[in-house]
């Protein structure tokens, strides 16, 4: 099947990505908005807006009804869900399928397996692949009998969790009870699953992901990328490939993935997630993020090649149009989040009207935004206003531009973190090379709570 | 017709063999500024895409819970009544820990600086809304749900010991 037109479930900057891919392959966009974003920068560039609810997003961008009956209404053939929001529920892309609409993303058994955290580490398991050791824990005493098996600290994660959220780190016995009951508690509200499980709880970890792409027969990855910069989870800096990995524990890291990819027969772009023990020199499954991520941008910047247009040829001809020997990395990426958030009051969102808008333009620079002087940043949803991508043949020379590109990028009306990027740009420690999950955590100590950034 | 990152980088590649240092580009679907900084390829970059959505269907009326004259009016600061209590930043304002749960406080509830009177989300993040002060709930000014400002006056309290 040819797609002619295609619908976004979903916002900001990846729906405009989304439109820029189709519009060079001649694919009409109609833009699926809630109320809050029919003026948008992406409602301006579709060809098509229909409005489907509310800001809220439980009233449009989660309203599987909302979405396919515009969807149907506009007569699109498939539907491109972004990240987030419906991106990876298995039942949104059953009912496209029932609907009679192509869902740009993996099927929804693969959707299923990689969905929660245990049913995936299963499948990372069967599929020969390190995991943290860990298992399930319905209650305070089963958390402990498992905490003393794999050693102290343990994580609590929720098993419906993802995105970083629903992770809690107990360190004693003594706080097990109350960490138990919270994490639960917790993650029925948020994830509608009370179900939690433990792992041990590695301090100095890397988090390091391979891209991959497969057709359900064939999988091949794209390299790796490093987004070990996170606060509280949340990445904040992502860069292709990962610094200072050993070519050995690179290749077995890209061979799991690929593995994994081909146990599952996965079909569309997806990424396999892996914490790289930097004691112990070992590596271990994560998570799988079964959808186009928003780091992405810097695996295309060193293989050249277009994620969001790979998604749709999968999605069309159900083929991959390349082999593992056709993908080539050349020189290195580099991505800063800029977030509308105030680093000084404890990383406060900020929400409201950009009055100006400018960034950073050259030979090496890229600029995935829906912002630009005028646009509104609602409070109802996520907080990432750009992304300012650069590449340089090496990881040095892209600091040194995404220094010089910070600067002379300013966003005024909302207050964001364009400070925090450059004052990070300036850390020796970063500088010199691999820095683990913690390592933020530890800077912003040091650097005491009220500087400025 | 969208500006690509790619057009962007060749029209700069033209701008630097150039002498200009400023370059504006303004068609009706969208403006271009490009500036040179001080040193030769320290480029910068403005964009504003000037096309109107093309809305298939009108957008409903926003929920009348944002637009109401009365909710207006209930919001708006009023001088001598009490202590007033405003939303640390703009968001969607809750009464409650969860949906279907019991509220924070109710008219006549006492509360301490440290109480907590509600919630606001803001970019998937909740943040707690405290009383501020010591003494009795007289009025809730903003309604579940509803989407408030800093300047919005969300509870208002007859001050003494809480």
């Amino acid at each position: 099947m040819i797609l002619r037109r295609i619908a976004i479930a979903n916002r900001g900057e990846i729906a405009v990505r989304i439109i820029r891919t189709c519009e060079r392959l001649g694919i009409e966009t109609v833009l699926l908005a809630s109320e809050a974003d029919v003026d948008s920068v992406p409602a301006r560039l579709a060809t098509r807006t229909v409005c489907i609810g509310p800001p809220r997003s439980a009233d449009s961008y989660l309203n599987a009804d909302a979405l396919i009956s515009a969807a149907l209404g506009a007569h699109v053939q498939a539907v491109h869900p972004g990240y987030g929001f419906l991106s990876e529920n298995a039942s949104f892309a059953r009912r496209c399928r029932q609907a009679g609409l192509v869902f740009i993303g993996p099927t929804e058994e693969q959707l299923a397996a990689v969905g929660d955290k245990l049913t995936a580490r299963r499948h990372a398991q069967k599929a020969g692949i390190p995991v943290v050791p860990g298992a399930a824990a319905a209650s305070a005493e089963e958390a402990l009998t498992v905490a003393e098996r794999i050693g102290w600290p343990v994580l609590i994660k929720a098993v419906g969790g993802g995105g970083g959220r629903g992770m809690k780190p107990v360190f004693a016995p003594a706080e097990m009870p109350q960490a138990i009951a919270l994490a639960t508690a917790e993650a029925a509200s948020a994830f509608a699953d009370s179900r939690v499980y433990l792992e041990r709880f590695v301090q100095r970890g890397r988090h390091i992901e391979v891209q991959l792409l497969g057709d359900g027969e064939r999988v091949v990855h794209l390299g790796d990328r490093d987004c070990s910069v996170q606060r509280r989870y949340q990445k904040l800096i992502e860069e292709a490939p990962a610094p200072d990995l050993e070519p050995r524990l690179r290749r077995a890291i890209q061979a799991a993935a690929v593995s994994f990819g081909q146990h599952l027969r996965y079909r569309g772009a997806g990424t396999v997630e892996f914490l790289v023990d930097t004691v112990r020199n070992e590596f271990y499954f994560l998570e799988m993020n079964a959808r186009i991520q928003v780091e992405h941008p810097v695996t295309e910047e060193v293989t050249g090649l277009d994620l969001i247009g790979e998604q749709i040829a999968i999605a069309q001809d159900g083929l991959l149009a390349m082999s593992q020997t056709d993908i080539v990395l050349t020189g290195h990426a580099l991505e800063c989040r800029i977030n509308a958030e105030d680093a000084s009051r404890d990383f406060r969102p900020s929400p409201g009207t950009v009055s100006a808008a400018r960034f950073a333009a050259g030979s090496d620079i890229r600029v995935d935004t829906h912002i630009e002087s005028g646009a509104r940043v609602p409070p109802f949803y996520d907080s990432l206003l750009a992304k300012l991508i650069v590449r340089a043949p090496d990881r040095g020379g892209c600091i040194e531009r995404m220094s010089a590109a910070l600067v002379r990028t300013q966003i005024q009306g909302v207050t964001t973190n364009l400070a925090l990027h450059a004052a990070l740009m300036q850390e020796r420690e970063f500088a010199r090379g691999a820095v683990d999950t913690a390592y933020f955590a530890r800077l912003q100590a040091s650097r005491g709570l009220q500087v400025p950034w | 017709m969208i500006l690509t990152d790619d057009d962007v980088r060749e029209i700069v590649k033209l701008l630097e063999s150039s002498s200009f240092n400023e370059l504006e580009l303004e068609t009706d679907r969208f403006k271009l500024t490009l500036r040179r900084g001080g040193t030769s390829d320290t480029w910068t970059q403005e964009r504003s895409t000037r096309s109107s959505p093309h809305l298939l269907t009108p957008a409903p009326a926003p929920a009348p819970a944002e637009i109401s004259p009365a909710g207006e009016s209930a919001l708006a600061p009023a001088a001598n009544r009490g202590i007033e209590i405003r939303p640390p930043l703009m968001g969607t304002f809750y009464r409650a820990p969860k949906p279907g749960a019991a509220p924070f406080v109710e008219i006549g509830a006492r509360v301490t600086p440290e109480s907590v009177v509600g919630i606001i989300e803001t970019m998937k993040l909740m943040n707690s809304v405290y009383a501020g002060a010591s003494g009795t709930v007289t009025e809730i000014c903003a309604a579940n749900g509803q989407l408030v400002e800093p300047h919005d006056v969300l509870m208002r309290l007859a001050p003494g010991a809480g």
